[in-house]
């Protein structure tokens, strides 16, 4: 028996064709003297030359079912089931012959490439001691080959690039050295744990694109762990939903998209913040008084360099304007400098240059005593609710600290204040007394967005609000965030990597480069009519959750990248 | 590279200046003359105008300054009140038996340190780790002058293997010298042994949960290899920092070491001459081992920066 048994499959593979079989599954963790299951019976197999998608959320059990196949759990992990590459039983395996199937028949790529390579010795060394782990080569030819794999994975200037130091690369070409050592050994299976998740959409694009092509040229299998369900429909043959470590479901990706069978995934469909047609934010949302609340003419900001060494310019000359109600979706990629725009307008980084009127008044004008007044003005949400809360205060002393240091109200009115923010974010009032720890991600951010409104604020900036959470709990966020602005008609400078985010709740959009306004205006012109390359691009790169769609963006961002 | 090594050699040369200067400052803090104070009361005003010759006290203050880095320059660290010889003839060897004592314990307790700490972190919360564990402890925890006493009280008179006997030198006579030589740096060796230790355990713990030694281990690479490469390697770099905060607390703690075993180091002459208000002498002892500790940190911070690329760019 070497295809899955989990009902609902359809794997259409024949026995011949598996070249990894999971049967039945199970892995649990010694936490504390106790055996935690991470993984129950989970099956599911791979064929030659085919892409299986494991997706599922955080602490669903798809990692580490991954890492299972190797052997890289730890000793606190104890596997059961069977594990079948090949001919071969993987479970229980001793070492030696583990080590000669590692790397060179079945090979791993993983999320973080800058965790993931050693810092301490350049690319080319590592790819070198991959090669020679397996073959005993001379040095000289494993380096050739090193280079050769570096061309291969497209990496610019090789020759160069083989010295360097995993520190000196970008996200991008680091994540191609890792793959560039994946493949050294022209693996029958490649397993790739988030292999896109740390990079920005368009390099995401162009390693999905490499790893496509390595797949046909070495004919290898890919098992691509995920939590995107645009890298699914853009990748995937075959996909598997996980669970609470278990699968729910398994399917061809067309089907999977077109007629999901579990409640499950399609839960985990609808999710996606997609632009549905005939429910844009409404363009008169909020007073129609038409008074601008944030007006941000010309700003620069500039870093200053160490003792008389050149700054760093992040922002040059930008300008955007909200209107009252209004929210403005601040997009660009990392370094493109949205988040020190957003900075610059709570006053966290100094403006070097131009004007930023919050509610008619320029905050760089201000003298400290005049802008504590105006602070009560405008508050910001911030982009990991872990470390944006302290951990010593109960999240209910977190909620009235903007409030004590305003001097809103005294103590009972502001005891009162909180639990009534706690109710708007839709938690329990009871939990004024709990701790961040004992919340979820999804809890957390409710807190920084109950506390941000302490204050009832009239602007609100969100620096990536929801990108650390989960997709179910990032939906859940979104839509709350949604009918509070709706009820409360504040403004909001959205700042989001994601488009379909904001998309989803900007009614303006302005798009960033290296620090300088590419294009802005109204979100539904901008997103569907771009007038720019870079924004073109960008939309393009964005995979979206439809096999065909994306096929088609698919072929549209291979004609922009030539 | 190159810019780090000009602005840390700058660094390091205004230290230099500094430490010099405050050493000169200090003699002349002393309330009083330091002529009168270095001679006691008994002394006649002649002998006292006579020792303010000598030390260059009858000169106005600028002059004096100016005169003290001159002679510096060129190797004049004045001369013994006490003694009456120039302090340059007495110094050297007595800086170079100290360093013996020091870079030789500093070397042990590096290569047992390191060896021990990755033997803990590759068996943490094995009996082997909580025994290293808690030795450490130990060894931390004894004062020097307790490690020293209770080794030459085993293994000098209650079996005694290394008698004490009378400093030889190297070249006079190898066999000997080695064997006066065990205690003293064992006891040195002791505290800072155990302090790399717990330093190299800490660190592989860290690197052998890291997600490059996961990688290391996913290519395939033998275990051995994993850990020595991968997670040792880098492992190092926090242990090397911290070896030169070490290397200060040796220097230190050789000063006891040296008065237990009646070692002929740097602090038998200084201890002497505080006793004896010898001032040159003192002055010169400060400034050595102040300048050793400079270098020290000069030559860590190179090491680190060898070890490290991300050290580099930043």
């Amino acid at each position: 028996m070497t295809t899955g048994t989990t009902t609902g499959t359809e794997t259409g593979t024949t026995p011949s064709d598996t070249i990894l079989a999971v049967e039945r599954l199970s892995v649990d963790f010694q936490i504390a003297g106790e055996w935690t299951p991470a993984v129950k019976d989970v099956s599911f197999s791979v064929a030659k030359g085919e892409v299986v998608a494991l997706v599922g959320e955080s602490g669903s059990g798809k990692s580490v079912s991954s890492m299972s196949v190797l052997g890289l759990l730890g000793p606190n992990a104890r596997r059961r089931g069977s594990i079948r590459f090949g001919g071969t039983e993987l479970l229980g395996l001793d070492e030696e012959a583990l080590r000669a199937i590692r790397g060179r028949r079945i090979a791993m790529i993983f999320q973080e490439p800058m965790t993931a390579l050693n810092p301490v010795y350049t690319i080319g060394e590592q790819i070198v001691e991959a090669i020679q782990c397996h073959e005993p080569v001379p040095a000289a030819e494993a380096r050739a080959r090193t280079l050769e794999l570096l061309k291969k994975v497209g990496i610019p200037e090789p020759e160069r690039r083989m010295h360097s130091y995993p520190h000196q690369l970008s996200g991008g070409q680091r994540q191609r050295a890792m793959i560039a050592m994946a493949v050294s050994g022209s693996p029958e299976v490649i397993i790739a744990d988030e292999p896109t998740t740390a990079l920005d959409v368009t390099v995401q694009a162009e390693i999905l694109e490499l790893l496509r092509r390595l797949r046909e040229d070495l004919g290898s299998a890919v098992v691509i762990i995920t939590h995107d369900m645009g890298v699914v429909a853009d990748l995937a043959d075959r996909v598997v939903v996980m669970r609470e470590g278990q699968v729910v479901e398994e399917a061809p990706v067309t089907r999977l998209f077109s007629d999901p069978r579990h409640e499950y995934t399609r839960k985990l469909l609808s999710a996606v913040p997609r632009q549905q047609p005939g429910e844009e934010p409404e363009a008169d949302a909020g007073d129609a008084g038409g008074s601008t609340t944030l007006r941000v003419a010309d700003l620069e900001v500039e870093y200053p360099g160490r003792l008389g060494r050149k700054g760093f310019k992040a922002v040059h000359g930008v300008s955007v304007t909200i209107e009252k109600g209004k929210v403005l979706g601040l997009v660009g990629e990392s370094g493109s400098g949205k988040s020190t725009i957003g900075r610059a307008i709570v006053g966290l980084v100094r403006a070097s240059a131009g004007s930023i009127e919050i509610c008619g008044q320029d905050v760089t004008s201000l003298k400290p005593k005049e802008l504590r007044g105006l602070r009560r003005k405008y508050s910001m949400v911030f982009q990991d609710p872990g470390s944006s809360l302290n951990p010593r205060l109960s999240i209910g002393d977190s909620i009235a600290a903007p409030m004590i240091v305003n001097r809103y109200a005294d103590r009972r009115a502001v005891q009162q204040r909180v639990l009534d923010l706690l109710d708007q974010v839709e938690l329990p009032t009871g939990w004024a007394d709990r701790f961040p720890h004992e919340l979820s991600g999804g809890q957390r951010q409710r807190v920084g967005i109950a506390r941000a409104l302490a204050l009832d604020p009239e602007l609100l900036i969100a620096d990536e609000p929801t990108s650390a959470l989960d997709v179910s709990v990032q939906a859940t966020v979104l839509r709350l965030f949604q009918d509070l602005q709706d009820r409360l008609g504040f403004s909001c400078l959205f700042i989001s990597h994601d488009l379909g985010v904001v998309e989803l709740l900007s009614h303006d959009v302005a798009v960033l480069q290296h620090g300088r306004l590419v294009e802005s205006g109204p979100a539904r012109d901008v997103l569907r009519d771009p007038r720019t390359d870079y924004t073109r691009r960008l939309i393009a790169a964005a995979p979206v959750p439809d096999p065909v769609e994306q096929a088609e963006r698919r072929r549209l961002w291979r004609e922009m990248a030539g | 590279m190159r810019r780090f090594l000009v602005r840390r050699f700058g660094q390091a040369i205004v230290q230099l200046l500094l430490v010099g200067s405050i050493v000169f400052f200090l003699a002349r803090l002393i309330p009083g003359d330091p002529a009168r104070a270095a001679l006691g009361d008994a002394a006649t005003e002649e002998q006292v105008a006579l020792t303010r010759a000598a030390m260059h006290l009858d000169e106005p203050f600028l002059g004096q300054f100016l005169g003290f880095w001159a002679r510096l320059f060129q190797g004049d660290l004045g001369t013994s009140m006490i003694s009456g010889r120039a302090v340059m003839q007495d110094l050297p060897s007595r800086i170079g038996n100290s360093l013996e004592l020091v870079l030789l314990a500093l070397a042990v307790s590096l290569v047992v340190g390191i060896v021990l700490g990755r033997i803990a972190a590759t068996r943490a919360d094995k009996p082997a780790d909580h025994a290293l564990v808690a030795g450490s402890i130990f060894g931390i925890s004894l004062p020097v002058f307790v490690v020293g006493t209770l080794l030459l009280l085993v293994f000098a008179v209650l079996f005694p293997i290394l008698p004490p006997r009378r400093f030889t030198s190297p070249w006079e006579d190898p066999v000997a010298h080695l064997q006066i030589l065990i205690l003293p740096v064992v006891t040195l060796a002791a505290a800072s042994c155990a302090v790399i230790t717990r330093m190299t355990r800490a660190a592989m713990l860290e690197t052998l949960n890291a997600d490059y030694v996961r990688t290391a281990r996913a290519k395939g690479l033998a275990e051995k290899r994993v850990i020595r490469r991968h997670a040792l390697r880098t492992a190092m770099l926090p242990v090397v920092s911290m070896t030169t905060v070490e290397l200060t607390t040796l220097i230190g703690s050789t000063v006891l070491v040296e008065t237990i075993f009646g070692w002929p180091g740097m602090s038998s002459l200084l201890m002497n001459a505080v006793g004896q208000r010898d001032y040159p002498v003192i002055q010169a002892v400060v400034l050595a081992a102040a300048t050793i500790v400079i270098l020290v940190n000069l030559v860590g911070d190179l090491a680190v920066r060898v070890l490290d690329p991300r050290a580099e760019d930043n």
